[in-house]
């Protein structure tokens, strides 16, 4: 008697869940806020400042998506996830979406049951190395010391690219960012290999950057997007259209700065007028209002001004937008129309 | 011829000793070098503690203070830049983030009103050497200060009367010699109330003082122990004294776990009296590890204690179940444990569930340290002579009566060392939550060091975390060693 009554409860508990992970959209809108997964702290993509205000390239992801859904760019609940717990918080609906970093694999996809919505950034493993070594590629590095952080991806790429490349390396582990830079600096090893974003950050803090180089060999390919749960299509639509929103809103010339004139009334161009929700009635499609891409992009700017706010060239991070430009202009940002 | 003597026939006056061998002089020679090798030691020494600290300080008292960035620091010191000095900038903006994590800026006098009222609940725990009196002094004050802190006109007014209230008490029992008291009281002189009262019900206000929200749940939740308190004085009498106890418990278990939530909605719609609700996700920095840590403290002695009795229980099951839960919780990482509070029992429960994760997260850390609790406890108990057991049997003291008043007070005098090293043990491991993502000093000097400003500073951070854990782990000690001082019988 007493299992039948357990096994009840947990049937009816399964049963609530799949109920509750079916209206992401309807739980959001009722809470008022937004629980959105970010690291714990990553230069330029996520980080606190020093009165507890999140910002950072994915933290301003998270805040247009509450701008296109609850109409407020502050009602996030910022949740900090380390690598260990980020895919259970966002499988156990503690948090409603990741926007962290996270490399879009066939197994995170499939296996952990997650929708990558998209690619908001286009990373790669990089080395930094002195410019002392005199060492122009990673070819070169036969034999050198690496620091490396264990457990991750990254390890299995630098003995691939070495085994590939038939030269032998000696790996320093390390545990985390900030003991690979100390341990650098300290030349307990030659290179530095984390992803290329990584090192610029890291490099920006050095006292001399201009003493050090990231080569230019990237090993490998890391696609870094927003995440949420299967099972909720209708909630994924709504970020992965608002991450397109951005890209598009940078593509068609959309700016936070003209984006009043632009939306005050239909203009030349029928597809900011459809994105900007001056005509057609796409944001009834996606189960939100006409403005909701105007208040994602009011939010932090189009893709192109969130990224030039937190990692673009003028940042001390500076990095280029590489493969991260438009189609446009030769990268792989790239969104598909609104139509 | 006579007065000749080959012996001194009088006593020479006594002299001062000479000037090497008493005062500064003496002492060096004494204690630093007493002998060649002593010598050569005490110079390698200095030679050492010279080159560490001529390394130290200078690093250590660096003009960076109001730096806003790494660079600034840099600049500060030209050429020589970060190697030769600390950058203290990094501290001056962000250790009120370390010590408060993301709490409120305008409510955070409660964690500071919380931390001030546990030591005055604490200390009729932990000191009997402070008069009844002295501790409402203190408590006055604490709640005083707060008061005027919250300011406005209300909160001046209150501030100023509790000041007020405190000041009259401790002029009286400055005044008031103790023997005069003694006979005050003796000639039928109103006592205050009992101190201990303040420490019984400051586990209630504790958490409304952090998590605020309605003041009639923990309210509620103290009721439960009034109704269970209640139910045992009529039952007990009538049922027998260990069905009275059961009902009793089941009496409270069914208030809290059924009635309590509405005790408490309906009377706010009442009397709408709380604090505005703060979030576990905004607890962060030392308040967090202070949170964790005095709660798993606090609650792991009892239990230890409980468990350590029901490993020499002779009844089977309760035995069974006190060594299962001991060994497997000690055969299990606490890191383990985190993760299972962190990640699994999110799997577990149904989606929606709101089962705070700082609450899962004590509940583990102090079932932990209860299991650790319980062996040191029981190694007290294995360290009593058997005569103590017997002498108390043959007094006719019934179980509890034996264990309250004979064993437990000799077993856990033994234990303190060994307590209080678990206690220091577990406030440290407290940092352990940073690696599921709670941010705890640890995991928020890795978010502070993710703000480009402050990139690639290191051992500031650490430092000050460093510095504010040695001195809540030192006062534990030291109190530990009072303790043991204080409780002293034997006659060495």
């Amino acid at each position: 008697m007493k299992r039948t009554v357990f096994l009840g409860a947990l049937t009816v508990a399964g049963l609530a869940a799949g109920a509750s992970a079916a209206a992401t959209l309807d739980d959001v809108k009722a809470r008022g806020k937004l629980n959105c997964g970010v690291t714990t702290g990553l230069v330029g993509f996520a980080a606190p400042d020093a009165n507890g205000k999140w910002e950072g390239f994915d933290v301003d992801f998270c805040r247009a998506v509450a701008a296109a859904v609850l109409g407020d760019a502050n009602a996030v609940e910022f949740v900090p996830t380390t690598g260990k717990t980020r895919f259970t918080a966002l499988a156990s609906g503690e948090v409603d979406m990741l926007a962290r970093n996270t490399t879009w694999t066939l197994s995170r996809d499939v296996d952990l049951k997650f929708d990558f919505i998209g690619v908001n950034y286009y990373d790669g493993q990089g080395f930094l190395v002195s410019k002392e070594m005199g060492v122009s590629s990673a070819k070169d590095l036969d034999g050198a010391t690496v620091c490396i952080q264990t457990g991750t991806t990254t390890e299995l790429n630098l003995a691939d690219f070495f085994r590939a490349n038939n030269i032998s390396y000696e790996p320093v582990p390390i545990e985390t960012n900030a003991e690979g830079q100390q341990q650098y600096l300290a030349g307990a090893c030659d290179a530095y290999t984390t992803d290329a974003s990584g090192l610029a950050a890291t490099r920006a803090t050095f006292e001399n950057p201009s003493d050090h180089v990231v080569l230019p060999e990237i090993i490998s390919k890391e696609p870094l997007g927003p995440l949420v749960r299967h099972g909720d299509n209708e909630w994924g639509d709504i970020v992965r259209w608002t991450l397109n929103a951005l890209i598009s809103a940078e593509e068609m010339g959309i700016t936070s700065a003209n984006i009043g004139e632009l939306s005050a009334a239909a203009g030349d161009n029928p597809e900011i007028n459809r994105i900007l929700g001056t005509e057609g009635n796409l944001g009834e499609m996606l189960g939100l209002d006409a403005d909701w891409a105007k208040r994602a992009i009011m939010a932090g700017g189009n893709y192109g001004e969130v990224f030039a706010k937190n990692i673009g060239e003028s940042t001390p991070i500076a990095l280029a937008r590489g493969l991260n430009a438009q189609w446009t202009d030769g990268g792989l940002i790239y969104s598909p129309p609104f139509r | 011829m006579s007065d000749m003597s080959y012996v001194r026939s009088e006593m020479l006056p006594e002299r001062a000793p000479p000037a090497s061998q008493i005062g500064f002089v003496g002492w060096i020679r004494a204690n630093l070098f007493n002998g060649v090798g002593n010598s050569i030691l005490t110079i390698l020494s200095l030679i050492f503690l010279w080159y560490i600290l001529s390394a130290l300080l200078p690093w250590i008292f660096a003009p960076t203070w109001n730096s806003g960035s790494l660079n600034e620091c840099r600049e500060i010191f030209g050429a020589d830049g970060g190697h030769g000095a600390a950058c203290w900038g990094v501290i001056r903006e962000r250790w009120v983030q370390l010590l408060f994590g993301f709490y409120p800026e305008a409510e955070r006098w409660r964690p500071i009103v919380g931390f001030g009222l546990l030591f005055v609940a604490l200390i009729p725990v932990l000191f009997n050497m402070i008069s009844r009196r002295m501790n409402w002094v203190l408590l006055l004050v604490v709640l005083g200060l707060a008061g005027l802190y919250l300011g406005g006109a209300l909160g001046i007014i209150a501030g100023l009367v509790l000041l007020g209230a405190a000041g009259f008490v401790g002029f009286k029992a400055f005044t008031t010699s103790k023997e005069d008291r003694a006979a005050e009281i003796a000639s039928g002189a109103k006592r205050l109330p009992n101190p201990f009262i303040f420490s019984a019900i400051y586990p209630f206000i504790a958490p409304w003082l952090l998590w605020g929200g309605s003041i009639w749940l923990p309210v509620g939740a103290a009721l439960g122990f009034v109704v269970g308190y209640f139910a045992y004085r009529f039952l007990a009498p009538i049922v027998g004294s260990l069905a009275g106890l059961i009902i009793a418990v089941l009496a409270a278990l069914v208030w809290w776990l059924f009635l309590t939530g509405g005790f408490a909605s309906i009377m706010q719609s009442i009397i709408p009296i709380g604090l505005e609700a703060v979030e576990s996700r905004n607890f962060g920095g030392f308040m967090l590890s202070i949170t964790i840590g005095v709660v798993a403290i606090a609650c792991s002695l009892p239990i230890g204690v409980v468990l350590a009795l029901g490993r020499q229980s002779d009844l089977l099951i309760v035995k069974a179940l006190c060594v299962g839960f001991i060994e497997f919780i000690r055969g299990v990482p606490l890191i383990t444990l985190l993760f299972v509070a962190s990640t699994l029992l999110n799997i577990f429960l149904p989606p929606g569930t709101n089962f705070d994760i700082i609450l899962r997260v004590l509940i583990m850390v102090t079932l932990f340290a209860a299991a650790y609790m319980a062996e040191v406890v029981r190694g007290g108990l294995a360290a009593l002579p058997k005569g103590q057991y017997e002498a108390a049997d043959a007094l006719g003291l019934d179980y509890w009566k034996a264990q309250r008043l004979i064993i437990m007070p000799q077993a856990l005098k033994i234990s303190i060392p060994g307590i209080v090293s678990t206690f220091i043990g577990v406030f440290k491991d407290t940092v352990l939550v940073s690696i599921i993502g709670l941010l705890d000093p640890l995991g928020l000097s890795n978010a502070i060091r993710a703000d480009q400003d402050w990139n690639g500073v290191v051992w500031e951070l650490y430092g000050f975390i460093a510095f504010m854990f040695f001195v809540f782990c030192f006062s534990m000690s030291r109190y530990s060693m009072y303790l043991e001082r204080r409780l002293r019988t034997d006659h060495s």
